[in-house]
């Protein structure tokens, strides 16, 4: 089918290009900007005056809680969520019930995926079976099932000859790791950042430490191995750092960090508010600020949600009890509309962090408006004020800190492969 | 953030904490506490201040003499009173705390008195709560024990008449305490110009300066000249977790010594919450000796959540 997308302020921040411009999809792929192709006739038309077009959002975390979690939420009310976030691609952690450590869970998934018809999923998969951190999984089994990268999720790997060798089986094959940098004996029962709200509040802390000597682990190995690793969910500042050096000296190493701590301190838990239990936990100010800079100066790739939706009776807990994680994919957009209006970046800046950038970490040709592209495409209104309500959520987790609060810019359209997947 | 312990007219609707807890209502709680003692410090008659309200004590953490003084204090207000020790078990069962709330509210319970063995959990049960019920932290994790604190001010204020010329240590594991974080934030609003913390590093929260205390690791200088010494109790399951070698090691360089002591004003008081380790954080002469007042606090105790539980009755939201 062909749609003509007209009237739109398109951004495409791999391509450099923003302005007012007509986008033409022919057979699910973007045929043309500005000028209509030869021959072309639009079956269906689009008015985005106003809006902006956009590539589709690649997301870097999003728990879809399938298998083995449907009573937190279904694969089906999480696509459907991250569609409506404008999301058209997203990578899914392994901590399933059981984790993804077996080509046959990660070719279910995908093809329960593919029958919805909404975003593309990329499985990452189990670095070790059972996440247990003591052997390898299948990984090129994994990888012709259809996952995309490696990880231990939040589950601890303590032993370094563990992660040594998963590095050097893994850049045997040039697969990614991806792992989130946490000391799990400093982290031991640790809720909250090492800080002064854990000490107000008598909250377990987990300290800056854990990252960095985790980070230092990781960052040594894969100099080593020379693996392809990926660190997820910096937070702390003197983590930023390591990154900063290790890719001054060349190292292949790319970061990631939530929306939620772009926006967020441990200040924010205030009451012991557990939608601020989060993994890894809110650090500092001086932390936030740091994490800003890595964003701007690029030490930081992206911007993921850590998509986690909790069932509600799981966050009525006391703190440290509670279910950690928040729902994300619907409020990346707008946190990210927030963070580039604070730092006063360009839409096509800040749009680069959720596009490109996580397509390079994916290793996928996406993210962008490239002539003959697969046409994934948010088209947005970036000015509609909405207030962040549990009825206002597809997610079935309606978990978030910012609940409650008004946030800017609606997602009107997505498009996959050229298709309308959502509208809004 | 609204106060989530005051109702709109800024008066006392649950006690969770003393930080943030208005002078005002500290000084109402100690002086209503007061009228409930005699002349001699010992508590007076029956009142009918809590006639015909229900006073439930949920203790989801055990602890028999938290209990028992609330369970005195509200008898003495006339008040009737339900014990439930829920220890770990209900949440075995299944059944969540405010599951168990719900159910105790439902049998038409005025207010609470809650322990739990994790902070924040009276902040929750707060929340939670029809707006005519009251909640009383009895303890919630490391946070906050506020009568505990509320009773020792009251016992400093007996002995030493005012606050504001007062040195005062807390000698121990400030990191798991309860008592101590609420008597900080207490000792600060009344206005003790100088607080100090004695304790190893591994006892101390990493931002505990931020609490406006001032930090030492040894007795002689952390005691020296100081008018009332304030022990915590160490758990004995501190040895393990790498926290403490030993008792014996922790009681030559923190527990509280006659020679100790000595480095103290000559009229310094010595307080312990209860229960002592005798001979791990206290030795008996000090504990037993003449500047120890640990057995009026068990005294004030009752009177001051006598004082609470009357305060917090005292206000229609």
């Amino acid at each position: 089918m062909n749609i003509l997308i007209k009237n739109g302020r398109l951004i495409d921040p791999k391509n450099k290009v923003d302005a007012q411009l007509d986008l033409y999809i022919v057979d699910g792929r973007i045929a043309a900007l500005g000028q209509a192709p030869a021959g072309f006739s639009a079956a269906e038309v689009i008015d985005a005056q106003g809006l902006i077009v956009a590539p589709g959002l690649i997301e870097l975390a999003a728990r879809l809680r399938e298998p083995g979690f449907e009573y937190m939420a279904t694969l089906e009310s999480e696509m459907d969520a991250a569609v409506a976030g404008g999301i058209t691609s997203l990578a899914c952690p392994p901590d399933t019930d059981p984790p993804l450590d077996e080509p046959g869970l990660v070719e279910m998934l995908k093809h329960r995926a593919k029958n919805l018809h909404q975003a593309r999923l990329y499985p990452v998969a189990a670095l070790t079976t059972g996440l247990k951190g003591m052997e390898l999984t299948e990984m090129t089994e994994l990888v012709e099932a259809g996952c995309v990268a490696f990880s231990q999720a939040d589950a601890p790997l303590t032993d370094t000859r563990v992660m040594y060798r998963a590095m050097q089986y893994a850049s045997t094959f040039g697969f990614s790791v991806w792992l989130r940098p946490q000391d799990s004996f400093l982290a031991r029962d640790g809720v909250a950042h090492d800080g002064e709200v854990a000490t107000r509040s008598g909250l377990p802390a987990i300290p800056v430490c854990a990252e960095t000597i985790a980070l230092s682990t990781m960052l040594s190995l894969a100099r080593e191995t020379n693996a392809k690793l990926h660190i997820c969910r910096i937070s702390s500042a003197a983590g930023v750092d390591m990154v900063r050096q290790a890719k001054q000296q060349g190292l292949d190493v790319t970061c990631d960090v939530s929306i939620n701590h772009v926006h967020l301190s441990e200040m924010d838990i205030g009451y012991f508010d557990t939608n601020c239990r989060l993994n890894p936990p809110l650090r500092s100010l001086r932390d936030r600020m740091a994490l800003r800079a890595g964003l701007l100066d690029g030490t930081i790739d992206a911007i993921c949600t850590n998509h986690a939706p909790v069932d509600e009776d799981a966050k009525q807990l006391p703190f440290a009890e509670a279910e950690s994680g928040a729902t994300g994919v619907e409020l990346l957009l707008p946190l990210m509309l927030k963070w580039a209006e604070q730092e006063r970046i360009s839409l096509s800046d800040a749009l680069a962090r959720v596009t490109f950038h996580p397509a390079r970490v994916l290793g996928l040709d996406a993210g962008h408006l490239g002539a003959s592209s697969a046409a994934d495409i948010c088209i947005f209104d970036a000015e509609t004020y909405w207030r962040v309500e549990p009825s206002a959520l597809r997610s079935q987790g309606k978990n978030t800190p910012f609940i409650g609060q008004e946030v800017r810019g609606r997602v009107r359209y997505t498009l996959i492969d050229g298709q309308i997947v959502y509208k809004a | 953030m609204n106060n989530p312990q005051l109702n709109k007219h800024g008066e006392l609707q649950h006690l969770l904490t003393t930080e943030g807890l208005p002078i005002r209502i500290m000084l109402d709680i100690l002086d209503r506490a007061s009228s409930f003692l005699d002349a001699a410090g010992r508590e007076t008659r029956k009142v009918p201040l809590l006639h015909g309200k229900s006073v439930f004590n949920i203790f989801f953490e055990n602890s028999t003499r938290t209990r028992t003084t609330f369970e005195i204090a509200a008898k003495r207000l006339s008040a009737d009173v339900v014990n439930l020790n829920i220890g770990s078990s209900s949440t075995s069962k299944g059944e969540t705390m405010l599951d168990t709330v719900d159910n105790l509210c439902a049998m038409h319970a005025d207010m609470f008195v809650v322990r739990h063995s994790e902070s924040g959990a009276a902040h929750l049960i707060a929340r939670h709560v029809a707006p005519e019920v009251h909640v009383i932290n009895a303890g919630d994790g490391r946070h906050a024990h506020p009568t505990q604190a509320l009773l020792d001010m009251f016992t400093i204020r007996h002995y030493k008449k005012e606050f504001h010329n007062l040195r005062v240590a807390i000698v121990g594991d400030v990191l798991h305490s309860r008592v101590a974080r609420s008597q900080i934030h207490a000792l600060t609003t009344l206005g003790v110009p100088e607080i100090r913390v004695i304790a190893p590093k591994t006892l101390l929260p990493t931002a505990v300066e931020n609490l406006g205390v001032q930090v030492y690791h040894d007795m002689a200088h952390g005691l020296k000249d100081v008018d009332v010494v304030l022990m915590l109790r160490l758990q004995n399951e501190r040895m393990q977790g790498a926290l403490l070698p030993s008792g014996q090691e922790y009681f030559k360089n923190y527990g509280l010594t006659e020679e100790k002591l000595a480095y103290a004003k000559s009229d310094a008081i010595v307080m312990h919450p209860g229960p002592m380790n005798r001979g791990i954080e206290i030795d008996s002469r000090v504990a037993d000796g003449s500047q120890s007042v640990i057995l009026s606090q068990v005294t004030f105790g009752i009177a001051v959540r006598m004082a609470v539980m009357s305060v917090l009755a005292g206000n229609k939201k």
